[in-house]
């Protein structure tokens, strides 16, 4: 299935949850906010929230700004 | 008597609110945020680099018993991406405090306040403390605030221009009017802005490039801080009239003669 992540459009397993997703991006769980389909993500939900086929994923941290 | 600035449910002795961009380093920036005094620090919500796998984020040079963070919605264009962005701030950071920014032009960096005020009425209902960056106008300030806002965050003059507060009546009436915290939001360049926006009443002073443009930010770090209390000192002192002739501060009376022949 491909979804969308930041952007880009990824190759992905059937049935990845968002917390494999994170790991198979070598993208640590901390100091990360994931957002599915314009909807926040909750960290406690990580590992049950499952990416489906044509999903928008959003993987925010902070940076500098004013 | 202890001068606190309250801001909903945070309280500050410190009134200078400063940003995290456009640092030399960071070192550098981590030590005028040490100088500046300040206890609230901006942050920018952006995507992470799929292939950078530092993991270090902004949040590591930040320390969090010492600072409040309030993460912004900088480069939103819109009340959705706004809304959301301030979702997964509040996600990432554990917060509900939010600087609402919602742009409308590339070049002045002006905001939209239509979807400044959609923004934030939804925000509002959904838990948040909104602090909007809004343009100097009374009428935009009064109506975010009628929306709910904890705060008012009027431009002194456009974002990073360092032009200083180009219309001081403006800020004056919005907060002669507000009845929420105002706090002068960009455009402050040297401590004398700093100092002129405070001798106005107003809350606070929120900067980013003034400090980290300086060619010694660390030291302008300082000034600001010392601008800023005095400002405020300046303020609650109560200015004398102004007037149009001298009137002399020594006494008129018991001058020496001399021989004027």
């Amino acid at each position: 299935m491909k979804a969308s992540i930041n952007g880009e459009e990824h190759e992905l397993r059937e049935g990845l949850t968002v917390a494999e997703l994170l790991a198979q991006l070598q993208t640590p769980e901390r100091g990360i906010a994931v957002a599915k389909n314009d909807r926040v993500v909750r960290r406690s939900t990580f590992e049950q929230e499952r990416v489906q086929n044509g999903d928008r994923i959003e993987i925010i941290k902070a940076v500098a700004g004013g | 008597m202890t001068d606190t600035f309250k801001i909903g449910k945070y309280e500050f002795s410190s009134r200078l609110i400063v940003g995290t961009g456009k640092y030399p380093s960071l070192d550098v920036m981590q030590a005028a945020h040490a100088a500046s005094g300040t206890q609230m620090i901006t942050v920018a919500i952006r995507r992470i680099n799929l292939d950078e796998r530092s993991g270090k984020t902004m949040l590591d040079y930040i320390d969090r018993s010492k600072y409040v963070v309030l993460p912004n919605t900088a480069g939103c264009y819109n009340a959705k991406e706004a809304i959301l962005t301030a979702q997964l701030a509040r996600e990432l950071l554990e917060t509900d405090i939010i600087k609402l920014e919602v742009i409308g032009d590339p070049q002045t960096l002006y905001p939209d306040t239509r979807e400044t005020l959609v923004a934030a009425a939804q925000l509002v209902k959904d838990g948040f403390t909104v602090l909007p960056y809004v343009v100097d106008d009374p009428v935009a300030c009064k109506q975010l605030e009628e929306e709910g806002c904890a705060a008012v965050m009027p431009l002194a003059a456009p974002i990073g221009s360092g032009l200083g507060v180009c219309n001081p009546y403006s800020i004056r009436i919005i907060k002669e009017r507000a009845n929420v915290p105002v706090i002068v939001d960009a455009g402050v360049g040297t401590a004398s802005d700093a100092a002129l926006a405070m001798e106005l009443g107003v809350g606070a002073v929120l900067m980013n490039t003034g400090i980290a443009a300086a060619k010694d930010p660390v030291q302008m770090a300082e000034a600001m801080k010392h601008a800023v209390h005095a400002g405020r000192l300046a303020y609650l002192s109560g200015r004398m009239e102004k007037r149009l002739y001298a009137n002399a501060s020594s006494p008129r009376q018991n001058l020496i003669a001399v021989d004027k022949t």
